[in-house]
């Protein structure tokens, strides 16, 4: 008698909890299997890696265009060495510092490398300019080719540049964001938000879009 | 005072219920309008092989051009593209052409085998924008003479249909050159590539067999065949869908095929 009673009361809380836990479990296994949540903070950071190996790639081609374009300016500018020689030197840093996928998450190392990259970029912007005072070398085959591969290489950087920042953002948006983020720290401890390039004025035009 | 304290925790536990809920709403609404600020440019519509926005060609040039546009495609499924536009929105022509080439996805998913000319007469500026495919054929020097020497002293006179054609001209004559030795290079792929692939196929399908078989009843009653519902169809991933009707000339149902570019090619001015 006293038996049943009480086992009544103490069986139905029992019994509920395991339908809510249930119903919790599948709706959180439906949740992250519907969206495709899970997989989603190792499919953006794969995305946003490989952005970063296509700008590396893309200023690493930049530097060995470099050599190339000082032994010809070289020939018919000799006044011009102040310049060639800062150019030289800012290559020789910039290809020193050198970031792989798995250290974009370090702000110090990103900085470094952006300054080293900015630091040629205006190295080359300079010896560009001085070109100009030199018609003999305005009209040189080699140069002309050897410009419009710099210029296509700056412009592919730039291209790159974007498409690292976007794949960046996406990913960082994952990781800080509720689903994302408890994903990120239930199953993915390693994932860390990444460091993205912040715009100078020398590499990047801001585009005034009319909407 | 105890009945008190309990409503206090109430309230108390309400509140710990409602704060992350609004914490979601806030995210979320930020995400949305992150989102919504990245828009893009707005960018024409691709209505053929020569889009022409900026209204620059008669239509018998146009046609003209569209032509042989569609005969070297025919012939080497590269998509070369004619774009003109009225205004590049306050965007570089290489951003622009990136982002047009992009959104219109010139060439073939797998190839990235397009190549696009953009023309943009009212800020005078010139841009040939190469898929990744084609990088190694129309390469950032040769497009910068092609333009240099066949587009820019046509535009400069005015003749924009005689500039526009000379261009596309040259780019299809360069890609004709390039276009056999590219056309051995992709059989040779395709020939060792496809046993392995028959091979890796034929193991999954054979995996799938077992476990269906081993799941429907297992080793005594072998009820395979109902098990298995799955049909693979091997073969290489991402088919040409840059479909266009033969019949229709311009226009009618042009589209490309999801090709990508990373920003090769040049660009001048006049």
């Amino acid at each position: 008698m006293s038996a049943s009673a009480m086992s009544g009361p103490r069986l139905r809380p029992s019994f509920l909890g395991r339908v809510l836990t249930a119903l919790a479990a599948m709706l959180v296994a439906g949740c992250l299997s519907g969206c495709g949540a899970i997989n989603r903070v190792p499919t953006l950071e794969e995305q946003a890696k490989s952005s970063w190996s296509e700008v590396q790639n893309q200023y690493q081609r930049r530097a060995d265009l470099i050599p190339n374009l000082v032994e010809t300016v070289k020939g018919y500018a000799k006044q011009e060495q102040e310049t060639l020689t800062r150019v030289v030197e800012a290559r020789a840093k910039a290809t020193s510092v050198t970031i792989d996928a798995s250290t974009i998450t370090d702000p110090e190392k990103f900085r470094q490398y952006q300054d080293a990259q900015n630091q040629l970029s205006g190295a080359l912007g300079r010896l560009l300019s001085t070109v100009e005072a030199y018609p003999d070398l305005k009209s040189n085959q080699n140069f002309l080719a050897l410009q419009s591969q710099l210029e296509g290489t700056e412009n592919r950087i730039t291209v790159a540049r974007r498409d690292y920042i976007g794949a960046v953002r996406a990913y960082n948006t994952e990781v800080r964001t509720i689903p994302g983020r408890w994903i990120a720290a239930v199953f993915y401890p390693d994932a860390k938000p990444m460091e993205t390039f912040t715009a100078t004025p020398e590499s990047e035009r801001p585009p005034s879009v009319k909407f | 005072m105890g009945s008190g304290e309990a409503r206090r925790r109430g309230a108390g536990a309400s509140a710990v219920l409602l704060r992350p809920i609004a914490t979601l709403v806030v995210l979320l609404a930020v995400f949305a309008a992150a989102q919504a600020g990245a828009a893009e440019p707005d960018l024409p519509k691709l209505t053929g092989r020569v889009t022409d926005a900026a209204g620059l060609l008669s239509a018998e040039a146009r046609g003209g051009i569209e032509a042989r546009l569609k005969a070297h495609e025919d012939k080497t499924t590269d998509q070369v593209v004619v774009a003109t536009v009225p205004t590049l929105q306050g965007l570089t022509v290489e951003d622009y052409a990136n982002r047009l080439f992009r959104a219109w996805g010139l060439g073939d998913k797998a190839k990235n085998n397009g190549a696009l000319l953009l023309v943009a007469p009212a800020e005078r500026k010139v841009r040939i924008e190469v898929g990744y495919g084609l990088e190694g054929a129309l390469t950032d020097a040769l497009t910068k003479v092609i333009i240099t020497t066949a587009i820019i002293p046509k535009f400069k006179a005015g003749d924009f249909a005689g500039g526009i054609g000379a261009g596309i001209d040259a780019m299809l004559a360069v890609l004709d050159r390039d276009a056999d030795a590219w056309q051995r290079r992709a059989t040779v792929r395709e020939d060792s590539a496809d046993p392995g692939q028959v091979v890796i196929w034929l193991i999954v399908i054979l995996v799938l067999v077992f476990v269906v078989w081993r799941m429907s009843g297992g080793s005594g009653r072998g009820r395979v065949g109902r098990g298995g519902g799955f049909i693979v169809v091997p073969g290489a991933g991402g088919g040409w869908s840059g479909g266009f009707s033969d019949g229709g000339g311009f226009g009618g149902g042009f589209s490309g095929g999801g090709g990508s570019s990373g920003g090769g090619g040049a660009s001048g001015d006049w």
